[in-house]
């Protein structure tokens, strides 16, 4: 199966699923209108509070690349980038990721306006965000909300399984699209 | 997240110094500001009907029909829940949240799961073997409709944005694996060990 044909069939897949939520939401009853509005409103605040994470990572990476100074990490983590076979943006969004959901998501954004979001990168970009997730921050709030302050192996093995999906990502994202 | 904002802004504005460039600063910093701006635009459209569509899922009990589905598996994952305790059930509708991608609607149920898995902790202040095998679950990201993933991809101006649910579908699959044997090798290692 080519990557074409593969794209082609989940071109159904959001289509369907608004399809299906509407359609059972309409099968029990659901003012759907309303509970939609609702959701939309909530969903509007958090795109708010998102903008001032966008402008700080924006003009950071700005910055960094325009200066030049991104050549030079280039340059010093060439041999690592060799042996996992990945651009530097993804190790950066690697690093990234596990720390701050807003930032990754900004981040992404940003390599998908210099790059775009068909090329190597960007379809790289986009599996390590869908397939990981913010695990610092998670584990912080859930045990300082009980309490917690012996986490045990819990960070461990968060960061095993931050490896994993970035090593899977870099892996499938080359064997389909490449 | 401190570390890495201040090290980029400082070692860039260095070494543009240092090569004689420092006007690229002003000119890079103010262009960054107003196109995240632009996007943070394009983002509200987005975040906000995917949260509309979210909260009819979880209105209409979509959520409850897969927590009911995959709920056998995980009586096998958390052995020292007992059968039918709330916490089991705040997981679940947890992980079946995160699935459908509605992260938002996912964190209350998280949330609350912490506080059933306390309930169960005869040690206050130290994290059990449940909690832990819950947040490796939770934060390898157990998602199969990664929705603000692809509608941020359409708005970026992919042909075809939905192409990458299949990687993602891999590789998450791959990171959720490793978190559950890691968190059993861990965990029979931890009891073998007060054995002896």
């Amino acid at each position: 199966m080519t990557a074409e044909t593969l794209g082609q069939g989940f071109s159904w897949f959001i289509p369907g699923l608004i399809f299906v939520v509407f359609l059972y939401g309409h099968m029990r009853g659901v003012r759907i209108f309303e509970v939609f509005v609702e959701g939309a409103q909530e969903g509007f605040m958090m795109a708010v509070k998102l903008i001032p994470y966008l402008i700080g990572i924006y003009v950071a990476i700005g910055i960094f690349r325009e200066s030049g100074a991104i050549d030079i990490l280039v340059a010093l983590l060439s041999p690592i980038l060799k042996v996992i076979k990945a651009p530097t943006d993804a190790l950066l969004l690697f690093i990234v990721r596990s720390l701050s959901g807003p930032a990754a998501l900004s981040m992404t954004m940003e390599i998908f306006d210099q790059h775009g979001p068909d090329s190597f990168i960007g379809r790289l970009a986009s599996t390590m965000l869908g397939s990981s997730d913010t695990t610092f921050y998670i584990i912080a709030v859930y045990f300082s909300s009980v309490g917690i302050r012996k986490t045990r192996y819990a960070i461990p093995l968060g960061i095993l399984a931050d490896f994993a999906s970035f090593a899977a990502s870099v892996y499938i994202v080359r064997k389909i699209f490449l | 997240m401190n570390f890495i904002f201040s090290f980029f802004i400082l070692s860039g504005i260095i070494v543009a110094a240092a090569n004689g460039r420092i006007d690229v600063i002003t000119n890079a910093a103010m262009t960054a500001a107003g196109n995240a701006v632009q996007r943070a635009i394009t983002l509200i459209g987005i975040v906000s009907l995917w949260l509309g569509i979210a909260r009819v899922a979880e209105e209409s009990g979509l959520i409850d029909i897969l927590s009911r589905l995959i709920a056998p598996l995980f009586r096998w994952l958390f052995p020292s829940i007992p059968k039918g305790h709330p916490a089991l059930g705040c997981i679940l509708m947890n992980l079946s949240a995160n699935m459908l991608g509605f992260g938002n609607a996912a964190t209350p149920f998280g949330l609350k799961a912490m506080q059933e898995l306390q309930r169960l902790n005869d040690k206050p202040d130290t994290a059990t073997e449940a909690m832990c095998t819950f947040l490796a679950i939770n934060t390898s990201s157990v998602t199969i409709v990664p929705a603000t993933l692809i509608a941020l991809r359409a708005s970026a101006g992919s042909k075809n944005p939905s192409e990458i649910v299949g990687s993602v579908l891999f590789a998450t699959t791959c990171s959720t694996l490793a978190a559950i044997v890691g968190d059993i090798v861990i965990r029979s290692f931890c009891r073998r060990r007060r054995k002896f």
